[in-house]
């Protein structure tokens, strides 16, 4: 057998043995590499950096454990944010794993800033429903949430006393922006499709890569004002911000990780035209 | 006649609700009902959901059909999650018993420092985010054992993807620096006139199928039966 024949033949568990190199390498040496923000970034940190101290945000986190490497940077990156600006924070999730990833990000980055549960941001938790849901929290957020994640009722929390204008927070128009990190469905579309146009609520989006390419349209129409794309999304935010996380780490491994991929299908390719050429039919 | 009737008109109506509330204020609080209806028969929903997952998995057991064992490992995990997460916190309220622990773990609710939420981060957080990590191996895999360039619409394929890999990373910079302005076009102009035609197309069958829902055409949804 021929070294192109074998190279055809090769067993996966080299394959997945080389991804597994490409990708720890990086993380290992702690390799950094430059990131370039596209305007689709730039668009959701301008739309960020636009709020004032005391305006309200809705935070959905529409992700489970599944997207936590991709996701998890990103809403850490926006929490730190906006809890720098001193912006305030209702946060919800329509994922039914996704309620304790929203509470850990949040205990991770309140007490860098001193905010306090209740009047510097809510944990609403999580309700079943999907699109019904987010339209009636355009409606009303009292009727779909009447109790917070720990079960307090949301009048006793000052935050949903200090909308805009000093109006009780009581829909989604009452808050500033809504600020959607997803993985799937429910999420951004949805989010586009009945709360966005609908309501007239500005938004911006965090997705996963793969997500990216399906909401580029809601962002040339003007849907969404800005959008972050998986990890280099967040890569993106984080260098913007100055606040290098996990994010720019892992964009080290992922650059590795697609070189590699691209080197395979090159490399899968040349063996079999390669063989084919020498008359030798596939293994 | 009531198993087909009745739904169509039930779903005729619940429509006209959805549509009259756009065009009509005083229509709205009637929308808004059905809507919060809505969310209770989808929360009902999950209910029956896990009822039907213990239902198929039961049987799976008794009959040792193949893979029965995991079957096992899922019910028992159903079970603690349910039990720790919904059952105890109910229990719990009623009764007014106070903390209830076994040595350091908290066994009421789902907040920091409970059996449930260690249960979920140390055990479902790492195996959920490791399934989904897995996909890079496989895709690694794919790309090399798969991915031929038989044709000129693979070759196409192959191309654009070749572009945007590298161009969506910042490596790509280092190689050349127009890759990223080439990934950008690619993602601007082919890439979302294709995503606009399908949302676009994918947009007028779901007004069509609708404008059959509120009319009573459309009977599809109700299955085979």
């Amino acid at each position: 057998m021929s070294l192109t024949q074998r190279i055809e033949s090769l067993d996966r568990r080299w394959i997945f043995l080389v991804m597994l190199v490409a990708m720890s390498f990086p993380l290992i040496v702690h390799m950094k590499l430059p990131v370039r923000a596209s305007p689709e970034a730039r668009g959701f940190y301008e739309n960020i950096e636009k709020l004032q101290a005391g305006d309200v945000v809705y935070l959905a986190s529409d992700y489970d454990p599944g997207g936590k490497a991709e996701l998890d940077p990103m809403l850490l990156a926006v929490l730190d944010r906006l809890f720098q600006k001193n912006v305030k924070i209702v946060g919800a999730t329509l994922w039914p794993a996704g309620s304790p990833l929203l509470e850990r990000a949040y205990k991770a980055e309140a007490p860098k800033y001193n905010k306090v549960y209740g009047v510097d941001y809510v944990h609403l938790g999580f309700k079943e429903g999907k699109e019904n849901v987010m339209v009636q929290l355009g409606k009303s957020i009292r009727e779909v949430f009447p109790v917070d994640y720990y079960g307090t009722p949301l009048d006793s929390l000052p935050l949903m006393h200090s909308g805009l204008n000093g109006k009780p927070i009581d829909k989604l128009n009452d808050t500033k922006l809504l600020v959607n990190i997803s993985i799937g469905y429910p999420g951004t579309k949805e989010w586009v499709q009945q709360v966005r146009s609908r309501f007239n609520l500005p938004m911006i989006s965090g997705c996963a890569a793969v997500s990216a390419p399906e909401y580029f349209p809601y962002v040339q129409s003007g849907q969404l004002s800005g959008l972050l794309g998986g990890l280099a999304g967040a890569a993106e935010y984080e260098e913007m911000i100055d606040r290098p996380g996990w994010g720019v780490t892992g964009m080290a491994a992922q650059s590795l990780a697609h070189v590699t991929i691209v080197l395979l299908i090159v490399l899968g390719n040349f063996v079999y035209f390669w063989n084919r050429r020498q008359g030798v039919s596939r293994p | 006649m009531l198993r087909r009737e009745v739904p169509i008109l039930l779903a005729m109506i619940v429509g006209w609700f959805m549509v009259g509330e756009f065009f009509f204020p005083w229509a709205e609080p009637a929308g808004t009902e059905v809507q919060q209806m809505a969310v209770i028969i989808t929360a009902t929903g999950v209910i029956l959901g896990v009822a039907n997952v213990i239902r198929i998995n039961l049987l799976k057991v008794s009959r040792r059909e193949r893979d029965w064992r995991y079957s096992i490992l899922l019910l028992v995990g159903l079970g603690v999650m349910a039990l720790l997460g919904t059952i105890l916190p109910v229990v719990h309220a009623a009764v007014h018993g106070g903390g209830w622990k076994i040595g350091p773990f908290n066994l009421v609710g789902i907040t920091d420092g409970t059996l449930f939420d260690r249960l979920y981060n140390r055990v479902y957080v790492p195996l959920s985010a490791t399934m989904y990590g897995l996909l890079a191996f496989y895709i690694a895999s794919a790309a090399f054992r798969a991915f031929r360039v038989r044709t000129m619409d693979a070759t196409l394929l192959a191309v654009a993807a070749i572009i945007v890999m590298i161009g969506r990373v910042p490596l790509g910079e280092k190689i050349w620096d127009g890759i990223p302005l080439l990934t950008d076009w690619i993602m601007n102009v082919p890439q979302l006139a294709a995503k606009r035609a399908i949302l676009i197309g994918a947009a007028l069958g779901g007004i069509a199928t609708g404008l059959k829902i509120l009319l009573g055409i459309e009977r599809n949804f109700l299955g085979s039966d």
